[in-house]
């Protein structure tokens, strides 16, 4: 194609515009669209159940606190990764995840499975004072959550969202919102820590759900 | 057409102000949280210093309060010059600079309050979002609106680049933002899980590309020239290595989520399509540095000169580390690593800040009705410092990534662990402190420029400066090969 064809598109912004619109569209469709109807298969197996309020509570906490930017909930499929942090991660562990909190950097270590690992105890201080446990750590602490209530109402209207969203939601469940009006953020992100890989799990297909999930835990 | 039509240089020297102040800030920020990983008593126990809550201001305040100021206000200033035409709409300009000022502003006051997506550079919540998408559309019309009054038939490509940043941005904001709000600070994406995360990494690589490659792309492709003195080394090739780049960027996203949950297929197509893109991105760095054959002298007479050559070799080194890092053997070691921060850093510092820098410093006494800059010494001084922070940040970080690779993935003789976790932190925890020092000898730099800029704008303060006309009558219609970039 001679260069003088291809002139009227240097020429016209429209032209340009256009074509810069669709080219730049391409890839974002091949990869997305599919992805989006996989993921829209995705659902966690039988038993497993939306973020109860005091976890929501935890989650948006975790969220709000920024702890994504440093901690990772997303064990790869390598061997050094299992033997570390146990089985790796699957799609349908974070369906309920809005935003997903996979992460991108690991300046603590990842916890996809921290759940059960460490006593509630030990979560309180370790988010308290870091290095009261850890003496090398270069996490921040976080001594005002242990102050800040939770807001039942809140929570509720939260609910209210994510089940608009598509979220399982019933109105018992929303209803329970207001038992942890009044409790700490603490207690709210610890609960949502110690839930992290056995209530997100795969569920056993018996009646079994509040039983932990079957993960290969290792250490450390 | 009137004979006394002048450029609107105005919104052009409030953009260079913006971009000088944000830099400051957003590089000040920078140095904190950094210095908080070294010494996290610096945490204070505050909740809006605290690093989690400040980190997105760093990187919003780097990204798109300093580049975006830096990339409208050249944008405004290249479109007119190559256009031969005052910018359409002077209100509605003016509106996108204070509306852009108050974007950044809401956006960096609330999220250390915690008011936060938590989506990595798309952090704002909701309120924003909504801002940012009407200021964006009203710049694409400013823009689009001044190319359709052009007298120059032919666009030059800078104007490409700046126009895809704008479409794509506008594209990818509107998509990777779109939440259902549950109050007034706070909402859900309409995403969860797994297609949530291939939105986010959609959205967050190609505002890399379009954003953070595009945009200052269109700045090189003008200034680039423009400081060489002599045209753009092949402006065929710019067309080749333009619609190879737009149109490769947005399959690459994947790569960010290699071994994860994400389907298998989708990592394999992201990682081929991060490897193609190496060659539109060595096109346009080869293009710029062959611009400067013939005029290597002027390196030795011209700071802003060095700024580009040396912005273009960092954009070589790192887009080849982006597309070997996307590798997915190489990728199940340095991701998440600090590896992932040297790169981003010897991309944004190396890349993107010394275009930019190159550029303010081409563009300012132009806008500013001065001959040259207030002082040749303090552009050489700032060259320095930004170049030697720029090397310790980015080789200490090297360093501290391939580290913790290696000690995440070590093990014994017997299959078991070698390393803790916290080993490998304190093995780098030295090289948090060096790339501290690095962050601290860039922001001097930004000073230094500072200062450069406040005493170059002197007669700008004084409204003593005039105006200057657009070149009229219209040049000849057909034009052909592209007219080098317009003098002034």
């Amino acid at each position: 194609m001679a260069y003088r064809h291809f002139e009227s598109v240097e020429k016209h912004a429209w032209m340009l515009g256009i074509l810069t619109a669709v080219m730049v569209s391409l890839g974002g469709l091949a990869e997305i669209l599919p992805t989006f109807v996989e993921a829209t298969r995705v659902k966690l197996a039988a038993g497993g159940k939306p973020y109860d309020p005091l976890r929501l509570a935890g989650r948006d906490i975790y969220v709000r606190e920024g702890c994504y930017l440093c901690h990772s909930q997303m064990i790869r499929a390598l061997r050094f990764e299992t033997q570390r942090y146990g089985r790796f991660s699957t799609a349908e562990e974070s369906v309920y995840d809005r935003p997903f909190q996979w992460g991108s950097k690991r300046t603590g270590p990842d916890l996809a499975r921290v759940g059960g690992k460490y006593s509630d105890d030990w979560q309180r201080v370790h988010l308290m004072d870091p290095r009261a446990v850890v003496p090398q750590s270069n996490m921040p602490a976080y001594p005002w959550l242990a102050t800040a209530r939770i807001d039942g109402a809140d929570i509720a209207a939260r609910m209210r969202t994510l089940r608009r969203l598509g979220d399982p939601y019933t109105d018992a469940d929303i209803a329970a919102a207001m038992s942890v009006d009044g409790r700490t953020e603490l207690d709210a992100l610890v609960a949502y820590l110690q839930g992290l890989g056995l209530a997100n799990g795969p569920q056993p297909a018996q009646a079994g759900a509040a039983a932990a999930a079957p993960v290969a835990r290792t250490s450390p | 057409m009137a004979s006394t039509e002048y450029y609107n240089d105005r919104v052009v020297r409030l953009f260079l102000l913006a971009a000088t102040v944000w830099g400051i800030v957003g590089m000040l920020l920078g140095m904190y949280v950094a210095a908080e990983l070294a010494w996290p008593g610096l945490n204070l126990g505050i909740p809006w210093v605290t690093f989690s809550r400040i980190r997105p201001d760093h990187t919003f305040g780097v990204i798109f309060a300093f580049g975006g100021s830096a990339l409208m206000g050249t944008c405004y200033y290249v479109v007119q010059r190559t256009g031969h035409t005052r910018l359409a709409w002077d209100r509605l300009a003016e509106c996108t600079f204070w509306g852009w000022q108050l974007i950044c502003l809401l956006a960096m006051a609330t999220m250390p309050l915690g008011i936060t997506q938590s989506k990595e550079y798309a952090e704002p919540e909701w309120f924003i979002d909504i801002l940012i998408a009407i200021v964006w559309v009203s710049f694409g019309a400013v823009f689009f609106a001044t190319l359709a009054r052009r007298r120059i038939r032919h666009i030059y490509v800078a104007n490409w680049y700046y126009g895809a940043f704008i479409i794509a941005v506008g594209l990818l904001h509107v998509v990777n933002n779109l939440a259902l709000p549950a109050s007034l600070t706070k909402s859900y994406p309409i995403y969860s899980g797994v297609a949530d995360a291939m939105v986010q990494w959609w959205y967050g690589h190609n505002a890399v590309a379009f954003f953070l490659t595009a945009g200052f792309l269109g700045m090189m492709y003008y200034f680039v020239p423009r400081q060489a003195r002599q045209p753009l080394w092949s402006y065929r090739f710019s067309i080749v290595n333009f619609w190879a780049l737009i149109s490769i960027y947005m399959w690459a996203g994947a790569h960010h989520l290699m071994y994860t949950a994400l389907p298998d297929w989708v990592q394999s197509v992201g990682m081929a399509f991060s490897l193609v893109l190496l060659m539109p991105s060595w096109g346009s760095a080869a293009n710029g540095l062959l611009t400067f054959n013939g005029s290597w002298h002027r390196l030795k007479s011209d700071p802003a000169a060095k700024f580009m050559v040396l912005a273009l070799v960092f954009y070589a080194a790192s887009t080849s580390e982006g597309s070997m890092m996307a590798i997915k053997t190489v990728n199940s070691l340095s991701h998440y690593t600090d590896w992932t921060i040297a790169h981003v850093h010897s991309g944004s510092l190396g890349w993107v800040a010394m275009i930019t820098i190159g550029s303010l410093y081409a563009m300012a006494p132009r806008a500013l009705g001065r001959p040259a800059m207030h002082s040749r010494k303090g552009m050489e001084l700032h060259f320095w410092l930004h170049t030697a922070g720029t090397l310790l940040y980015v080789i200490a970080m090297w360093i501290a990534g391939v580290t913790e690779g290696m000690m995440w993935r070590a093990t014994q003789p017997d299959g078991s662990l070698t390393h803790a976790f916290i080993d490998s932190l304190m093995t780098i925890r030295p090289l948090y402190m060096v790339r501290w020092f690095g962050g601290v000898l860039i922001w001097l730099g930004m000073w230094v420029m500072a200062w450069n800029l406040w005493y170059t704008a002197a007669d700008a303060r004084r409204r003593i400066i005039l105006p200057m006309p657009v070149p009229v009558p219209e040049p000849a219609s057909a034009q052909t090969p592209a007219p080098a970039p317009a003098a002034g």
